[in-house]
């Protein structure tokens, strides 16, 4: 079976995030890189997968090079495979999906696995916008997975609002991974070890023969500002049953019960 | 006014044309005021005739489209149904829920039609052009994002970030569309709905959440909670602590990894206030904190705080709401909820 997982590098979500002056970035001077929390859902799955039916785990992100510390992650983990492109061109969205789904064709696969979202700018299109090119099925934001490698056939738990779907579809087919689907595992101290001698692919544009106007961004990012603070609260003094009497009482005045 | 259309993609269920739905169609009169832009809905099922009628007494136009393959959702089947309409009436812009639904189907509506999409905005800014308000990093930023391309737009509009003013127009004008499907064209094949809220709404759509944190000690505490958001009828949350423990499930997680949630109230039980806990909820309109810490962060974004035990402040809430009742008792506002 081959199985592609789509990681992208996002700042550790417990960083204090700052704006650059530019007001369009914020600042990455120092600050920890982690793979998305989602993809790790995604690779995850696809170690279990191949753990169970055989074949290979490819990690493949779109990136600058610092991203190659994800992917040594992700060989530590246990992926045979791991190619990073340079990522500079790509400024939106779309225009990455677009390359990854480039990449991929050239590959061959069974399943693709990608996180639901990710943590940074959280556009949750990846996955679908890949399927959709490659005109195969996805099924976003699953939370259970069962592959049939006789029948070519997945069964999944889709979350839904209040509850969740439950599909079935053929393979090829595109997943993209919710919270829930699995609890990943730690890197090995041995896969530690191996992952740093491995080779990381690198593809640079060029050599993929682009039209490079196809891949221009539609979309553009031009103010990043911090959410408006939430005026002084009040803290309720006094002693029980009066305090939890007064809320009820304020709530009400207020309408909002 | 220009013939160029603004569309939005209509939610429905058994009980009607969703809420979210709505609030897409407010959103859709701002810009089409702005861009002079003539605001239709597009609706998809099977057998739909009465919601479309519903759409109708608020909306224009109304683009029905009917195939019996549309009795159940999929994702290629709406792309394709939507994609040839598309090509027919070449709207300007097209709006949809960002509900787990539209966030499945429409990145791969945006695919075939190589054209931009901005997700989960939660409000415009008209300037010199207009500008597309989204949360990023999980709520701790707000980015503001131009359409730099020059064919269709494709926006998704986070739930309950616009309100519902209902304007009612003359009947509108229903135009049947029948897409060609085959069965081939079916991907992904539902094949059955587990409800996992029961009876309370989802926390997207509640105006009164609940929620609770480490401080409950428990799964079998959250009983508790459960009492004080029924009689609400509201809905209950969960911090990252509690899904990590097992004690809730996630899909009750509210927070960075979890949902967005953005209620009229927001009762945070036993919840500290992590960061990512309050990039999931500080939007809400109201936020009450009850925490036994005083120097729990949450008591700095709650309106109201409380700064005892849970377990003893919730039971004299829950017997001065009962004593009195509420809003929801009357028929008022809540009275679609209970419905859920």
């Amino acid at each position: 079976m081959k199985i592609i997982v789509c990681v992208k590098e996002v700042p550790d979500t417990a960083i204090a995030l700052k704006i650059k002056s530019d007001s369009t970035e914020i600042e990455t001077e120092n600050i920890p890189w982690v793979i998305n929390p989602y993809d790790e859902y995604a690779m995850e799955e696809a170690l279990r997968l191949k753990e169970r039916f055989g074949g290979n785990v490819t990690a493949i992100t779109v990136g600058r090079k610092r991203a190659e510390n994800i992917l040594r992650n992700c060989f530590a983990l246990g992926a045979d495979r791991a190619l990073i492109i340079n990522g500079e061109s790509f400024k939106d969205n779309l225009a990455v999906s677009k390359i990854l789904t480039k990449v991929i064709k050239n590959m061959g696969y069974d399943v693709i696995l990608c996180g639901k979202e990710s943590v940074d700018y959280g556009y949750a299109q990846t996955g679908q916008i890949i399927a959709g090119l490659l005109r195969i099925p996805c099924v976003s934001a699953i939370k259970k997975l069962d592959i049939s490698p006789s029948t070519k056939e997945a069964v999944c738990h889709r979350e839904i609002e209040g509850g969740l779907e439950v599909v079935k579809c053929s393979l090829p087919a595109v997943f993209t991974a919710q919270k829930g689907l699995n609890v990943p595992r730690y890197a090995s101290l041995s896969g530690i070890m191996k992952a740093k001698k491995t080779k990381i692919e690198t593809l640079e544009p060029d050599a993929l023969d682009l039209n490079l106007s196809n891949y221009k961004a539609k979309i553009k990012i031009i103010n990043l500002s911090y959410p408006p603070k939430r005026p002084e609260g009040k803290i309720i003094q006094g002693t029980l049953p009066d305090t939890a009497k007064e809320l009820v009482r304020s709530l009400r005045e207020a309408r909002y019960i | 006014m220009s013939d160029k259309e603004i569309w939005v993609i209509a939610e429905y269920d058994e009980k009607g044309i969703k809420k979210n739905t709505w609030e897409s169609v407010s959103a859709a009169r701002l810009l089409s005021e702005h861009l002079k832009l003539k605001p239709a809905v597009v609706i998809l099922g099977n057998g739909i005739q009465r919601f479309a009628e519903e759409l109708s007494k608020e909306v224009e136009l109304v683009y029905s489209i009917e195939h019996l393959l549309l009795s159940k959702y999929d994702s290629n089947a709406y792309v394709s149904s939507i994609y040839s309409l598309i090509k027919d009436k070449k709207p300007a812009i097209i709006i949809a829920s960002a509900t787990f639904r539209g966030k499945d189907y429409i990145p791969m509506l945006s695919a075939k039609l190589d054209c931009g999409l901005i997700s989960d905005c939660v409000g415009f800014e008209v300037k010199d052009t207009i500008l597309f308000k989204r949360a990023v990093y999980g709520g701790r930023l707000m980015a503001a994002v131009m359409y730099e391309g020059a064919e269709l737009l494709i926006v998704t509009i986070r739930p309950r970030s616009f309100e519902h003013r209902k304007i009612e127009t003359a009947k509108g004008e229903i135009i049947q569309f029948k897409p060609n499907l085959e069965q081939n064209d079916i991907l992904v094949a539902v094949r059955e709905i587990i409800k996992e809220v029961g009876k309370r709404p989802d926390l997207s759509e509640a105006d009164i959440i609940v929620s609770g944190g480490r401080g409950m000690k428990g799964a079998e505490n959250f009983k508790l909670l459960e009492e004080l958001a029924d009689i609400l009828g509201g809905a209950v949350g969960a911090s990252r602590a509690v899904v990590d423990e097992g004690w809730m499930p996630h899909l009750f997680q509210i927070g960075q990894t979890g949902r967005v949630v953005s209620p009229m109230l927001y009762i945070a039980c036993g919840i500290s206030g992590a960061p990512q806990h309050l990039a999931g909820m500080s939007t809400s309109k109201c936020i009450v904190a009850i925490n036994k810490d005083p120097n729990a962060p949450i008591f700095k974004i709650a309106d109201y705080g409380i700064v005892d035990d849970l377990f003893k402040v919730v039971p004299v809430m829950i017997q001065e709401i009962k004593s009195e009742g509420t809003r929801n008792d009357k028929g008022g506002i809540f009275a679609w909820k209970m419905l859920l």
